[in-house]
């Protein structure tokens, strides 16, 4: 690990600022996915910002009857939330098929919305990789492509993002909020808070230099009934191969998000135009303009199916 | 009589001897890493930071770098916790810190300041046992023992868990009564590995101190 300076914020606008100071700082909250980077020196701030102690950990009703999450929430707490568990149980769903009990008691709201790929070459600092080295080329593509991705990638990258509480908050229609060094606060729907690789695949998402999230928001509850299912190598503690998160309403409309598949929680809008008709139908708009490789394409037809058997069990 | 630190000294000379140079030598990328240090050299930081463990108030001066696991074992010589992966993929090093089962890997030392760390050392002593650690005697929860530190860490930190209403994976009802099933237990110590593959001593070992609980 390379050697680093450390301060713990006080406030989050004193967090914002100190981030925008120094040269190569970031945040640290949970830790699980930035010390596990820094290790490997694929991750080398120069600064670290602790930003536990900005009591950014409560979870409050807006006065739209949603909730808004703190960023410094933890995911066990998030999960076990009783307003999360009744009204958004796809969340509580999504953040229990995730890590370990160990690392949902460390991992926060935001640390998880921002951690990395688990591409294994983005992980192996031997292999070119162009979201760790700009420009290296991309080992994946070529590569055991086995667990990448197969939409919104890219020539540069076929990365996914690995976050099951992403997929979650995608289909709960979740907004970010940050604040930015000089104070200003905006908010980010999560739609358009990940960035897909383009040629840029080092830029992941849309948040500025030392901007900071403050908070998610959900909006008010949609009801139907609630599941997220994942598909993966081992029944517990494995990154998914895909997974569906998915809200289906009495009539049989509804939403449906999917994860391990791209590099964002993967939704498309249209495609839930198709709900009634079918896994099928719905899959074909998901993964229009997929591009899978030789060892992904399973994905498809493992998505497609396990939306199938999601449905019935929603519809059951 | 040796004392902690002469073991220290004589356990590092023996790998700088034995292993340590021979691996830099026939591993260009360590080789490369070493250079790219040398070139670009940051001074370690050093912060203090006081927390307590075990019931007893530390006050340590700790290179940033140092996560809570090399604290505790490396500073304050509570080698019960292990280091594994040191990755948080095995959970050998779990502790319990204010009340929750943490990796002790994945944390660093100075983000500790005020936290209660309580390790293996902590739970029970060889002449007056913490309940889960004699049900895994009793149990033979364990084969080489290396896992079992975290293992008992957190098996005590997942039956509080059940108790306090945390759901997991395989809870059916969100809303319903959460029991210490061999289901609940079995998912919700996934995050610790056992190479032996103890699993089914350490099930019951657990359903045991649940059940006595209940
Ligand atoms: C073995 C293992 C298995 C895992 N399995 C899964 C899995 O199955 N599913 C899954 O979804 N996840 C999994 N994870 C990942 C885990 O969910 C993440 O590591 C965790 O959610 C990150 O949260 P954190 O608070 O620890 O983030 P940190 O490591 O503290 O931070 C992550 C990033 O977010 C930035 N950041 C943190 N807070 C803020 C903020 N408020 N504003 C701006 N930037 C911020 C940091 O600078 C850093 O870049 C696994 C991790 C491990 C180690
Ligand atoms: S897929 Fe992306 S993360 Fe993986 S090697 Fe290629 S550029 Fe790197």
């Amino acid at each position: 690990m390379k050697a680093f300076s450390y301060e713990r914020a006080r406030t989050p606008a004193e967090a914002a600022a100190a981030a925008a100071e120094h040269e190569d700082a970031k945040f640290i909250a949970g830790g699980t996915n930035l010390l596990d980077l820094m290790k490997l020196e694929i991750e080398t701030p120069a600064h670290l910002i602790d930003v536990n102690g900005l009591a950014l950990d409560t979870i409050e009703t807006t006065p739209e009857g949603g909730l808004k999450i703190g960023a410094l929430v933890r995911n066990t707490d998030l999960a076990a939330h009783k307003r999360v568990r009744k009204d958004y149980a796809l969340l509580t769903r999504a953040l229990m098929a995730g890590a370990s009990g160990q690392l949902r008691n460390k991992a926060t709201t935001a640390g998880n919305l921002l951690q990395r790929t688990r591409c294994p070459y983005f992980y192996d600092t031997a292999q070119p990789c162009n979201k760790r080295s700009p420009g290296s080329g991309c080992a994946a593509i070529g590569g055991f492509s086995r667990q990448l991705g197969l939409v919104g990638v890219s020539d540069a990258c076929i990365a996914t993002h690995p976050s099951d509480m992403g997929v979650a908050m995608r289909a709960l229609d979740a907004v970010v909020e940050t604040v930015k060094p000089d104070g200003e606060t905006r908010t980010i729907p999560v739609a358009e808070f990940h960035r897909l690789p383009g040629d840029t695949p080092h830029v992941e998402n849309a948040l500025e230099k030392g901007e900071l999230i403050t908070a998610m928001t959900l909006p008010a509850p949609v009801g139907g009934k609630h599941v997220y299912r994942k598909v993966r190598d081992r029944a517990s503690y494995a990154f998914a191969l895909i997974s569906v998160g998915a809200v289906v309403q009495p009539d049989g409309t509804g939403r449906v998000a999917i994860g391990g598949v791209a590099p964002k929680p993967w939704r498309v809008e249209a495609a839930e135009a198709d709900m009634k008709r079918g896994a099928k139908a719905v899959a074909d708009g998901l993964f229009a303009n997929a591009r899978p490789t030789h060892h992904n394409e399973f994905k498809r037809t493992l998505a497609e199916r396990t939306l199938g058997s999601v449905l019935t069990e929603a519809r059951g | 009589m040796a004392g902690p630190r002469d073991w220290e000294i004589s356990r590092r000379d023996l790998m700088v001897g034995a292993g340590a140079g021979a691996v830099l030598a026939a591993t260009p990328k360590l080789a490369e890493a070493g250079a790219s240090l040398a070139s670009e050299t940051r001074m370690p930081t050093l912060a203090s930071v006081s927390f307590t463990v075990n019931g007893e108030g530390r006050r340590l001066e700790v290179d940033t770098r140092t996560t809570l696991l090399d604290a505790l074992r490396e500073r304050l010589q509570l080698t019960g916790t292990k280091k594994g992966c040191d990755h948080g993929q095995c959970g050998a090093c779990t502790v319990i810190v204010d009340g929750h089962r943490i990796n002790s890997c994945l944390t660093l030392a100075v983000m500790h300041e005020g936290s209660e760390v309580t390790t293996i050392e902590g739970l029970g002593q060889p002449e007056n046992l913490h309940p889960m650690q004699a049900a895994f005697v009793k149990h033979d929860g364990f084969q080489c023992g290396y896992c079992t530190p975290g293992q008992i860490c957190s098996a005590v930190a997942v039956l509080d868990e059940i108790k306090a209403g945390i759901p997991s994976h395989v809870t059916v009802e969100l809303d319903g009564e959460l029991l210490p099933t061999s289901d609940e237990i079995r998912e919700r110590m996934s995050g610790n590995i056992c190479r032996c593959g103890a699993y089914s001593n350490i099930v019951d070992a657990m359903a045991e101190v649940a059940g006595r609980r209940a």
